[in-house]
């Protein structure tokens, strides 16, 4: 039945499905764009999406978009690709206006101020959440120490010296581009040390 | 010029952070808040609200919502083409290039050595919410509503939207009566 539906079809339901369905940012809808495009529609196979995920994660921006125009690009070349872009953002983003419309005509009164100002603490527990998590990756991928070193490294550069924050991320990844070498070969040394005090 | 402010804001937020939307919010924080000054702190945390408790993807969201207001429909255009453009060109343009490279350290490096930066701004964000907070509805409120909110979300696991919900109808039915 499925696979009489054409492509376009198959894509819209795909993209509307993952953009209303999906909580909490393009990263945790991965799943859900793995079920619709693998199990689902049979578009690629599971390695394939896996690998082509990885990829993605190579490359700044958001996410959830970016595999958009991957599988739209993949079944409709560049229609394909804007289609099922605009198809997955619609939803929310026409939501979102609505309610930007809706508060700013509201916005003289006391029950609406009253529930921006309620929902301030709760805004501010979730991005301690997502800092929490940030900070957690940070201390994963590099240890505790060096982890720390930068967390204060990157403290000092944003809010004493006040660099912007372009200038500071973009020094990290100039950086990070040859931590892994400076990393291996330290480690070599450190074997080669240890070999010369045993020998 | 407001279309090509956006279009440059949105491209700078969304380009820098790795890991997707949610590790762009202080970046783009940054640009919406800070340096454009298209919103000011109670605005910025009432979109978030209203983005997290939305679904779908956060930084096309945040992206509508800024877009639209600062300049109408060519500002949500705009916002739209720095947010996703980029990437996604990137992405199909460079599959093949990339697929030789998704494992190199220096790939794995330069995305592991962005967390740092985005962990701070996101604790230094974090802090402007609460002092703003803190100085709207004061501060027993605020930890009130933030250590209620901590333990629906993290030790009932309750849905974060649900969560965002009540804090609406609290301030609606409470709060109106110190803002």
């Amino acid at each position: 039945m499925e696979k009489q539906q054409n492509t376009y079809a198959q894509l819209a339901m795909a993209m509307l499905r993952t953009g209303i369905l999906g909580y909490g940012g393009g990263p945790s809808v991965m799943p859900l764009f793995r079920y619709e495009a693998v199990t689902r529609y049979k578009w690629l196979d599971d390695d394939e999406f896996g690998e082509t995920l990885a990829i993605a994660n190579a490359l700044p921006g958001p996410i959830a978009t970016k595999m958009a125009a991957y599988l739209g690009y993949k079944l409709k070349k560049t229609t394909g690709a804007v289609f099922a872009i605009l198809l997955h953002i619609l939803p929310s983003s026409i939501a979102m206006i609505a309610l930007l419309s809706l508060v700013s005509v509201l916005s003289h009164s006391k029950i609406v101020a009253g529930m921006i100002a309620g929902v301030m603490p709760v805004v501010a527990v979730m991005l301690g959440q997502m800092a929490y998590d940030f900070g957690e990756k940070t201390v994963k991928g590099l240890g505790k120490v060096f982890g720390i070193a930068m967390f204060v490294i990157s403290f000092l550069l944003l809010e004493t010296i006040h660099l912007h924050p372009a200038i500071v991320i973009l020094i990290f990844l100039a950086y990070g581009s040859i931590h892994f070498r400076l990393v291996a070969k330290w480690g070599k040394n450190e074997k080669k040390k240890k070999r010369d005090e045993a020998g | 010029m407001i279309w090509f402010q956006l279009m440059l804001g949105f491209f700078i937020a969304n380009i820098l952070g790795y890991g997707g939307g949610p590790s762009s919010i202080p970046l783009m924080y940054h640009e919406i808040v800070t340096h454009y000054g298209w919103l000011n702190d109670s605005e910025f945390s009432n979109m978030l609200a209203l983005g997290n408790a939305l679904p779908g993807p956060i930084a096309t969201k945040i992206a509508a919502f800024v877009g639209y207001g600062a300049g109408g429909w060519t500002g949500l255009l705009a916002a739209f083409a720095g947010t996703i453009l980029p990437s996604a060109v990137a992405l199909i343009v460079l599959l093949k290039v990339l697929h030789k490279y998704r494992q190199s350290p220096v790939v794995k490096g330069m995305s592991l050595l962005v967390q740092p930066v985005i962990t701070i701004m996101m604790v230094v964000l974090t802090w402007q919410m609460a002092k703003s907070s803190f100085s709207q509805i004061g501060i027993w409120q605020s930890l009130g509503i933030a250590a209620v909110a901590f333990w629906a979300m993290h030790i009932r696991k309750i849905h974060p939207a649900l969560v965002i919900c009540a804090a609406f109808l609290y301030g609606g039915i409470v709060l109106q009566h110190i803002v």
